[in-house]
């Protein structure tokens, strides 16, 4: 039990792969057309909606043909490019607390300093729209309402009732749910008629739904090659990648498209046994996000023990329900969008105090050694039971846990030291867990 | 043949020489200061000459501890947390908790009968809590930290202490004694303060008999009883805890040797 060194990671030779890259170079491709799109809608001053990772309400915007940007990609972006810090500054020198969100405090920061962004101009939104599933989401779009003066349409989405309530699609109050979403559903339809200026074309509106039901079926399939061992895809380093694509361009072509490309070149590395690590010896699954101020070494830390992520909860709760199926009824779509909005929203919510029985199926279904938790110091929403939650893992189910922490994007919560010794002290444990079950 | 494990901790160094029937032949402890490769060498050095040996009969030496990787002479590095758990079985072979209060760390650790790690929780961020704190103690009551557990026991009217937070600890301090409070009783709220966050701590990962203190301020002897009284069982404790991780470090040594896992050094 001896843990390795740094840069003692060896190169592994095999024959090239055909498709090798090709996932990599189609997501670079697309994300410099997402940001000339929002460029050139400036330019050319059609409207541009903000918008948020979780519930993003893309269906409705793209059938206005209105560009949406992410500010939870951008911020993580500024991160990505090492320059977070400098933005986050920005923002807290303007008043903002060192405790709010380090998205929000880039964000804000960017805009502060001219939209100045490292990969291109952060957009004036000329609508937001949110969801009650975070409160950071409503008061972010508050800002911008502030300096932009652009309406801010928030979705209030009923949650689950208590403990132990479950959601049922044939049950009255479901029913009574979806009713009052699809109300807001058609709200947001008339505010986008305004700021458009365009009618809504419901044929436009099913091709879209039609469009996200084949990108969610692809994303469910690329998710279930990482059940193969070893794992083809890294879920944490390849996994963003995946993420940015099935966001940005949700109910597009070019995302299933997208993800054709990337379930080819996966199953290619199957196919010729190749693993995103190599030499695989220990499967986790992440929970939480990955810390993208210190992103390579994050990554680099559970790579040194041969560690992939063959899952990570941040590809549900990120991706807008897609990895558990999202099935518009093209018959009725503005309800069948309420209905799916309302089973996501209550699964997401659910998901993130009662995670305990998906993370087991997870762990199940994908071979997991070890599960790691990781708190975001900013984001108390996110980060809130996530120790209680490894420990319930740990002493009812019998799976390992660590709990780390660090931030999304602010490097000054980064303490490398700490983190390395934690992360090392795991992985014996799991060594030597591994080793005495072997000699039992 | 003899093996050694070094611990470069955040504030000492410790070393322990070993021989292959798993005897410590010799201990060694310095301050880490700002050298740790320094440091590293003469704990180690300390400790070959106490036990009358030289370094070319160590065959293998295992590093632990936040200065784990700058040991030069090291030949493998494991975590403490790791180190801890095997020494604490080693010293205490009914051990199923581990308590390691440190420098800057504290740690409750859960192990199994063969000293694995079955899990672990530590202070994060914050050094609220950990021997740093008994530090900042001693300097601002300017009495020696060897000191400070007796003095602890003789303070009848503990003060309550509002923080543990380790740089605001000297301002309470300091303001207790302007209140008139006797200095043995700001001592013993010092301690009771930092027992009773470790053994919050030792709750999340399950408190079991026995319990082992291991680290720097096992050696204090009002912590060892504040915490046997919070968690109302005994709490293990001998002169070699203070050394544990060191003693762990040795065991790995001696198992990679012994197992023939990597090649000892010198061709001993």
């Amino acid at each position: 039990m001896t843990t390795p060194t740094k840069h003692e990671r060896r190169i592994v030779i095999r024959p090239p792969l055909s498709l090798a890259g090709t996932t990599r170079d189609e997501n670079r491709k697309l994300i410099r057309e997402w940001w000339a799109e929002l460029d050139a809608a400036e330019d050319e001053g059609r409207p541009v909606a903000n918008v948020f990772v979780m519930g993003s309400m893309a269906e409705i915007l793209r059938t206005f043909d209105m560009p949406i940007a992410f500010p939870e990609m951008t911020s993580l972006q500024t991160a990505v490019r090492g320059r977070s810090l400098e933005y986050i500054t920005t923002a807290e020198d303007a008043g903002y607390s060192p405790d709010i969100c380090g998205y929000v405090k880039a964000d804000v920061g960017v805009h502060l300093q001219g939209r100045d962004h490292p990969m291109g101009r952060l957009p004036v939104p000329s609508l937001v729209v949110a969801t009650n599933l975070c409160n950071t989401y409503i008061k972010w779009g508050e800002i911008w309402e502030r300096m932009y003066d652009c309406p801010v349409f928030v979705f209030d989405i009923p949650g689950w009732r208590g403990s132990g309530f479950e959601t049922k699609p044939s049950s009255g109050t479901f029913r009574d749910d979806v009713r009052y979403v699809e109300a807001q559903v058609r709200e947001l339809i008339a505010l986008c008629e305004e700021v458009t200026g365009k009618r809504f074309d419901i044929d436009r509106f099913r091709e879209t739904l039609a469009e996200v039901n084949e990108l969610s079926r692809l994303f469910q399939e690329v998710l279930e090659l990482n059940q193969h061992r070893p794992a083809p895809f890294n879920a944490l380093t390849e996994g963003i990648n995946l993420m940015g694509i099935v966001n940005a361009y949700r109910g597009s072509p070019k995302g299933t498209r997208f993800l054709e490309i990337a379930k080819a070149e996966f199953a290619e590395r199957i196919d010729s046994g190749v693993g995103a690590v190599p030499d695989e010896r220990f499967r986790l699954l992440l929970v939480g996000t990955a810390c993208y101020s210190n992103f390579r070494d994050f990554a680099g830390l559970f790579e040194d023990w041969q560690g992939v992520f063959a899952h990570s909860d941040y590809m549900s709760f990120a991706g807008g329900a897609l990895d558990r199926g999202v099935h518009y009824d093209l018959d009725r779509p503005v309800e069948s969008m309420a209905e799916q909005m309302v089973l996501t929203t209550q699964e997401a919510m659910g998901g993130m105090f009662w995670g305990q029985d998906w993370l087991t199926e997870v762990v199940r279904d994908w071979e997991i050694d070890g599960i790691v938790f990781h708190g975001v110091k900013s984001c108390r929403t996110v980060s809130t039971g996530l120790p209680d939650e490894r420990e319930w893992l740990l002493r009812r189910r019998d799976i390992p846990g660590l709990f780390i922490q660090s931030d999304l994007v602010d490097p000054r919560l980064w303490s490398a030291a700490q983190l390395k010794n934690r992360i090392d002290a795991f992985f014996e444990s799991l060594e030597s867990r591994r080793a005495i079950g072997a000699r039992r | 043949m003899l093996v050694a494990g070094v611990d470069v901790g955040s504030t000492q160094t410790k070393a322990v020489i070993m021989n292959e029937d798993r005897e410590v032949l010799g201990k060694g402890l310095v301050p880490t200061g700002a050298k740790l490769n320094e440091a590293g060498q003469a704990a180690f050095e300390e400790a070959l000459a106490r036990a009358g040996a030289r370094e070319s009969d160590v065959g293998f030496v295992v590093g632990t501890g936040y200065g784990r990787y700058r040991v030069e002479f090291g030949d493998a590095q494991v975590t403490e947390i790791s180190c801890h758990a095997r020494g604490a079985v080693f010293l205490f072979p009914n051990t199923r908790t581990v308590l390691d209060i440190g420098g800057q760390d504290t740690k409750g650790i859960k192990v199994g009968p063969d000293g694995e790690v079955i899990d672990f929780n530590m202070n994060d961020k914050c050094a609220a809590g950990t021997g740093r704190f008994l530090g900042a103690a001693s300097e601002a009551l300017e009495v020696p930290l060897s000191e400070l557990g007796a003095l602890a026991l003789s303070g009848k009217n503990p003060v309550k202490m509002t923080t543990t937070c380790t740089v605001f600890a000297e301002s309470e301090i300091l303001g207790w004694l302007a209140k008139g409070r006797r200095v043995e009783d700001v001592v013993a709220g010092v301690h009771k303060a930092i027992a009773s966050r470790s053994v919050s701590l030792l709750r999340r990962v399950g408190i079991e008999p026995e319990v082992t203190f291991t680290g720097g301020v096992s050696n204090n002897e009002a912590m060892v009883e504040l915490i046997s009284e919070l968690i109302g069982m005994p709490v293990n404790t001998s002169p070699e805890t203070h050394h544990c991780g060191a003693l762990g470090a040795a065991l790995f040594a001696l198992e990679q040797v012994l197992t023939g896992a990597i090649p000892e050094r010198h061709g001993v």
